[in-house]
């Protein structure tokens, strides 16, 4: 019997790929591949990041504004981060010219669902962000992430960024998450 | 030596077209500021759809003051500041929702939705019954609303929200007025942007203000076709063909101002819209209702403005900004996102994507602003940076008091093109304020 035949072990390949897939997509971001990483999102991805509102613990409902219909962060698809990427290349970008630097440490990993063509990962994230001379932000969240089988490898499908902010302490999002 | 002499310091200078950076940067005019502008100025501080029914609330701000807009049980609105009045704890820590009264979390007392003093624990034992639960009710703005947008101002010498605003208070109806120019409203579309940008709360208002001349900020979004034209450029009205006199009004007796295109006759307005049908369709019918209802004055199309001291305004992809001060050197941004309420699901949504894409600090276009004014900000704190003032002088002596419209600019000063008379004259009136000219 091959380990892979061996499903708590097959999973734990799976595992493995959905991790090493996060951990590829944070180095090329931090890289500056940016056109590399837009090859790894599905040509219908989802990439939403909402805003948080102080509630009361016994009504979360509305902590979260709503995919598709509220004023988010991010709401969008590959055409409007494909524009994100081709305005970071074209060095008159003055948010990014000259680049921060930027650090992506993903952690928490959690492969939530893997039994249907789009597996559901889980992780959490902190961003770091050193500009020009001493600018220096952090932002902390978590992602909700659907990655899809393919042939050649996985590919995020959606993104859900759920940051640990209510008012943003950093000037701008001219980042990727 | 007072911060605000002008023998010592010459601040603002309108003659010259000169601000000195200090007031950017001071720590003392900054206090001042607090005192003189946003104690005794108008404040916008919501939109009535976020408080439609009795008892609904939500947080604001009033200059670093917070605050909370309330519809009491009656149906009136009140605002009230967020501090209780016996030790000081924010009564409402919750950022909307829905209350019969606000009970503090420090020693209980609480009031109700129309500001009274309703309860107070060991009433009895602890104050013999000699609290005058009257005189101790929430601290209280005087409150207005203008076409669902409401106001606040803690000054009662302050002229009424419709005389302080005076002249300009057509821009806030237009603002608030559907594309087809009839009945309807806006809506406002759930949820507040709230960010922390590094730099003076003046910059924004100042930019929005009337800022023509800071193309080359965007020069890497207009290689895009950021808007719903389909063609490159980050405006929707990039793409209309016919090119409009940009328009520049200033009130030089309140320091608000506003910005618009004039369009020759007969210019095509839809190609604005152009790559998104549903939105093509609906600016069709909306654009002839305009011309309905405003004849040869649709040719006029507002692009925003700035009401002083701190809120502003865009039109088109129509957003309202509050710079709100927190601190000389940090500025507290809320946005406020609109679409028309009677518009189609897929023309709100196409409206909406487009604002995020462009505005706020995750917009393709204000990321760009905010690293400018962040950097210029830090630039002109030094002594040797604080010597030289900023040059504000473009236009200067060419204002018109009638433009080339007479309806456009009543009781304002015109100037066509690229233009500061919009900053000469929002600082103008901060000089005014301030005790400084």
């Amino acid at each position: 019997m091959s380990a892979v035949d061996n499903p708590a072990l097959a999973r734990l390949l799976r595992v493995r790929e959905a991790e090493e897939f996060l951990y590829r997509e944070a180095g090329l971001l931090d890289r500056r591949e940016f056109s590399a990483w837009l090859d790894l999102l599905a040509d219908d991805v989802r990439y939403f990041m909402p805003l948080r509102r102080n509630v009361p613990s016994r009504a979360p409902g509305d902590e979260w504004t709503r995919e598709g219909q509220d004023i988010a962060w991010f709401d969008e698809g590959k055409d409007v981060l494909a524009m994100r990427v081709t305005q970071l290349h074209t060095g008159v970008h003055w948010a990014e010219e000259p680049p921060s630097r930027t650090c992506h440490l993903v952690s928490n990993v959690l492969l939530v669902d893997d039994s249907g063509p789009e597996w559901e990962v889980h992780s959490h994230f902190i961003f770091y962000r050193s500009r020009m001379e001493r600018e220096t932000d952090l932002l902390a969240g978590r992602r909700e992430d659907r990655l899809r089988v393919m042939p050649d490898g996985l590919r995020l499908a959606y993104r859900r960024v759920l940051i640990d902010h209510n008012v943003l302490p950093i000037k701008n999002l001219s980042n990727f998450f | 030596m007072d911060p605000i002499d002008p023998g010592t310091r010459p601040l603002v200078d309108p003659q010259r077209g000169l601000v000195s950076r200090e007031i950017f940067v001071d720590a003392q005019l900054y206090a001042a500021e607090q005192e003189r502008i946003f104690a005794t100025q108008w404040l916008f501080v919501g939109h009535v759809s976020q408080v439609r029914r009795p008892g609904d609330f939500v947080v604001s701000r009033m200059g670093e003051e917070p605050v909370l807009l309330v519809r009491d049980v009656d149906g009136a609105l009140h605002v009230f500041l967020n501090s209780c009045r016996h030790r000081g704890m924010q009564v409402c820590r919750y950022d909307q929702g829905n209350a019969t009264e606000f009970a503090c979390p420090y020693h209980g007392w609480t009031f109700d939705t129309k500001g009274r003093l309703a309860a107070v624990p060991a009433l009895r034992e602890g104050y013999f019954s000699e609290l005058e639960l009257a005189h101790w009710g929430l601290v209280e703005a005087r409150v207005a609303e203008l076409k669902g947008s409401i106001w606040a101002c803690w000054d009662a010498a302050t002229p009424s929200l419709d005389d302080w605003l005076g002249d300009a208070r057509i821009w806030i109806e237009e603002f608030f007025t559907v594309p087809d120019a009839g009945a309807g409203e806006l809506e406002l579309i759930a949820g507040v942007q709230k960010w922390t940008l590094p730099c003076n709360w003046k910059f924004g208002a100042e930019n929005f203000s009337g800022d023509n001349y800071h193309n080359v900020s965007h020069a890497s979004v207009d290689q895009l076709a950021l808007s719903p034209s389909g063609k490159t450029g980050r405006h929707q009205y990039d793409a209309i063909p016919q090119k409009p006199v940009l328009q520049n009004i200033a009130y030089a007796s309140t320091g608000h101002c506003g910005r618009g295109a004039l369009y020759p006759p007969g210019f095509d307005f839809l190609s604005a819209y152009a790559a998104v049908p549903q939105l093509h369709a609906y600016y069709q019918r909306a654009y002839a209702g305009r011309q309905t209802q405003l004849g040869e004055q649709a040719r006029f199309v507002p692009h925003g403005g700035t009401i002083f001291p701190n809120m502003s305004f865009s039109n088109g992809r129509t957003s309202i900004a509050l710079w709100h001060p927190a601190g000389p050197e940090t500025c507290e941004v809320w946005r406020f996102y609109f679409v028309p309420e009677h518009a189609p699901e897929a023309v709100k949504d196409h409206l909406r994507r487009y604002v995020i894409r462009y505005q706020g600090p995750s917009g393709l276009t204000e990321e760009d602003d905010m690293e400018n004014w962040n950097l210029a900000h830090r630039a002109s704190r030094g002594t040797i940076a604080r010597r030289h003032p900023y040059h504000m002088a473009m236009g200067l002596g060419h204002e018109m008091a009638v433009g080339s419209e007479p309806w456009i600019a009543r009781g304002g000063t015109v100037m066509e093109g690229v233009s500061e008379q919009n900053q000469r004259g929002y600082y103008r009136r901060w000089a005014q304020l301030m005790g400084a000219l």
